[in-house]
């Protein structure tokens, strides 16, 4: 048996993932196996450590992977919509179709061409802005998505705005009072929230304040010309469902971190002095949460990426995931191409924004010993 | 041989699951379902798709026991119809999750090599995609039919299983007692059944829980889009969705099967809840803290 340190491992191990520099490798007759050396084992010299701001090259590193995920993404929308039995040709002819006139159509699309130069086509066109164009309705991608886009921002925009702040908020509360009456009740309260479809808390608040009270609208449609007052009512009920379905996962994760830090020596210390509690949380504990908590925001905004398609559809909102849902029905598959893709860098960027967020929010890393 | 007869104190199987309160009410609630689903086409008045009365959106107590949807059906009896599919659905897709997460896991841990990493690289690409727009892809591409929504969900559940499993086969497989196995010569199937496998066997569970209660969830919510079970068979998602719009006429044939769904997914996660505090003293919620 040797035993090796990882520092001769592979590159990406001694600089990118700063958690795994102290593993070591155990050959076993087994295969290899990686354990964790104690902490002051260090794989890399004292000199590499001095004073060297670690923080540029991590971010480039994510920032790479990140273009690299996204790439298969694209190779996963492509293999799953263009290799999978059922192509454009059949999705057009549909029922009607016979062999002979699938075989005309698809040498007339190009599709006889091998996959890999149909796909290097497609990303071509996806980078330069050309998403191609809707079999359904003969139109160019870009200008369906366009007209939808705004409608499906400013829902995702309007619900984060209202459940960020009420998340932190309550997480915060609870954590204060973790194990009290409060917290037992908002833990079964989320609790709930997660286990139950979104549509059911769609339809919930449709029954209570559009059936019963009439307070607000059911159907989001805003027009230019409606008041102020009018667009509020259009647009609650799907701003609250949406932001309930993300609220619970966020304030759960707010509580976790603060009760972490709550729990370290140095807050510990700040308590013994006999510092104000809420002096304490301000000062103490806020600015050392602010990396796990930012983090949390931006992976629950990505969530909202599925929360969104069941808003829309309830609320019949004019947005980007009905124009998807459409293309699935009828089977429009460069229209499907092209909002998966969409939504799929969305989600990508808003988890490497969390990840970003949280290395130049890590102070350890910005000043290493 | 003593002949004084000691009385063995046996506690009935029930005392020996230590069950709370909470645990007995969402058990009851499941079990319901369940034998509702095995003998509810029995029990339905009429039939799956049977038009009982002119009168469409129906209120309670008018036409049938829960009133009649948006074709005059009845909502009770598909009600009835519906939890077979729901339930039936959602099992058969976790099974097959299962089936093909856990085997992958297991053998990415223990395998490890170009194995491992092959298999965690092409998981972590499926799960760098939201899974809903995943399946959103497959459905169009491929069209709706039963299996390819069974197929579709059963792959994008067994990404998260295989992790749950690579990751427990890894911490059990640098236990001593797997490395004594390993040095006594045991062979990776044998280390696979006999060392690892009842090891992990708690944390499957509820894991299986955890996970059956999502496919209900995602089921439903492909059913609720209109890309899910189709006409004119029955399932709460679907129902939910054909109802939508008597909301408004004061039905609630659309505000029922959702109701269910919920009361099925909160008893679900409820009883993964005492299961999980029972073997770890770990929640639900501190499991989804971290």
């Amino acid at each position: 048996m040797e035993d090796k340190v990882l520092g001769e491992g592979p590159p990406d191990w001694q600089h990118g993932d700063f958690t795994h520099s102290r593993a070591i490798t155990k050959t076993t007759p087994f295969g290899q196996i990686k354990l964790f050396a104690p902490r002051h084992v260090s794989d890399e010299s004292p000199k590499t450590l001095a004073g060297r701001n670690k923080v540029p090259r991590l971010i480039a590193n994510r920032l790479l992977q990140g273009l690299l995920t996204l790439f298969l993404a694209s190779i996963i929308i492509f293999g799953a919509t263009e290799i999978l039995p059922g192509d454009v040709a059949e999705a057009i002819l549909g029922q009607s179709r016979t062999e002979e006139s699938l075989a005309a159509l698809r040498a007339e699309m190009g599709l006889n061409r091998p996959a890999i130069v149909r796909y290097s086509e497609w990303l071509g066109g996806m980078v330069q802005g050309d998403l191609g164009t809707s079999l359904a309705t003969k139109r160019p991608v870009a200008d369906m998505i366009e007209s939808r886009m705004w409608n499906t921002l400013r829902l995702a925009l309007l619900a984060a705005a209202f459940s960020i702040p009420l998340a932190l908020g309550l997480g915060l509360w609870a954590a204060m009072r973790a194990g009290g009456p409060l917290d037992k009740s908002l833990a079964m309260g989320t609790l709930a929230l997660i286990a139950v479809p979104e549509f059911f808390i769609g339809l919930i608040l449709m029954k209570i304040f559009a059936v019963e009270l009439g307070w607000l609208s059911s159907t989001a449609n805003t027009r230019p010309y409606y008041s102020f007052w009018q667009n509020v009512q259009a647009l609650t009920l799907p701003v609250l469902t949406l932001g309930f379905a993300v609220l619970a996962h966020m304030m759960r994760m707010t509580r976790a971190s603060v009760i972490n830090i709550f729990s370290s020596a140095y807050m510990e210390m700040a308590a013994l002095k006999g510092l104000p509690k809420w002096w304490l949380v301000l000062r103490h504990a806020l600015p050392n949460a602010l990396s796990p908590i930012l983090t949390v925001i931006a992976l629950n905004l990505s969530y909202m990426v599925s929360g969104v398609i069941i808003v829309e559809t309830i609320f019949g909102v004019p947005g980007l995931t009905r124009l998807l849902i459409d293309g699935v029905t009828l089977r429009d598959i460069p229209l499907i191409q092209a909002c998966a893709m969409i939504f799929g860098a969305v989600y990508i960027l808003l988890n490497l924004t969390a990840d970003i967020l949280s290395i130049m929010a890590n102070p350890r890393l910005r000043y290493p010993k | 041989m003593s002949d004084v007869d000691i009385p063995v104190p046996r506690a009935s199987v029930f005392a020996g699951l230590r069950l709370t309160k909470t645990a007995i009410v969402a058990g009851a609630v499941l079990l319901l379902w369940v034998f509702l689903a095995i003998l509810g086409p029995t029990l339905a008045p009429h039939g799956e798709a049977e038009i009982i009365s002119t009168k469409t959106f129906a209120p309670i107590g008018e036409g049938g026991w829960l009133g009649t949807d948006k074709l005059g059906r009845d909502v009770f009896s598909r009600l009835l119809y519906g939890v077979r599919t729901t339930l039936l659905l959602a099992l058969i897709t976790t099974v097959i999750a299962f089936a093909a997460g856990v085997t992958l896991g297991f053998a990415a841990a223990i395998l490890r090599g170009w194995f491992d990493i092959i298999i965690s690289r092409i998981v972590e690409a499926f799960m760098a995609f939201p899974s809903t727009l995943l399946a959103l892809v497959v459905i169009g591409a491929l069209g709706t039919s039963i299996t390819v929504l069974v197929l579709t969900v059963g792959l994008v559940l067994s990404t998260g299983v295989f992790r749950v499993s690579r990751a427990l086969g890894m911490d059990i497989g640098v236990m001593d007692f797997v490395e004594a196995a390993r040095a006594r010569g045991e062979g990776a199937w044998w280390i696979l059944s006999r060392e690892v496998l009842p090891n992990a066997m708690a944390p499957l569970i509820a894991e299986f829980g955890l996970r059956f209660t999502f496919s209900i969830l995602f089921l439903s919510g492909l059913s609720f889009l209109g890309l899910g079970v189709q006409e004119p068979d029955a399932d709460w998602g679907l129902m939910v969705q054909e109802n939508i719009g008597g909301l408004f006429l004061g039905s609630s044939a659309a505000l029922i099967p959702a109701a269910c769904i919920a009361s099925l997914t909160i008893c679900m996660n409820l009883l993964v809840d005492w299961f999980q505090q029972r073997q770890q003293g770990e929640t639900v919620l501190e499991k989804i803290d971290q």
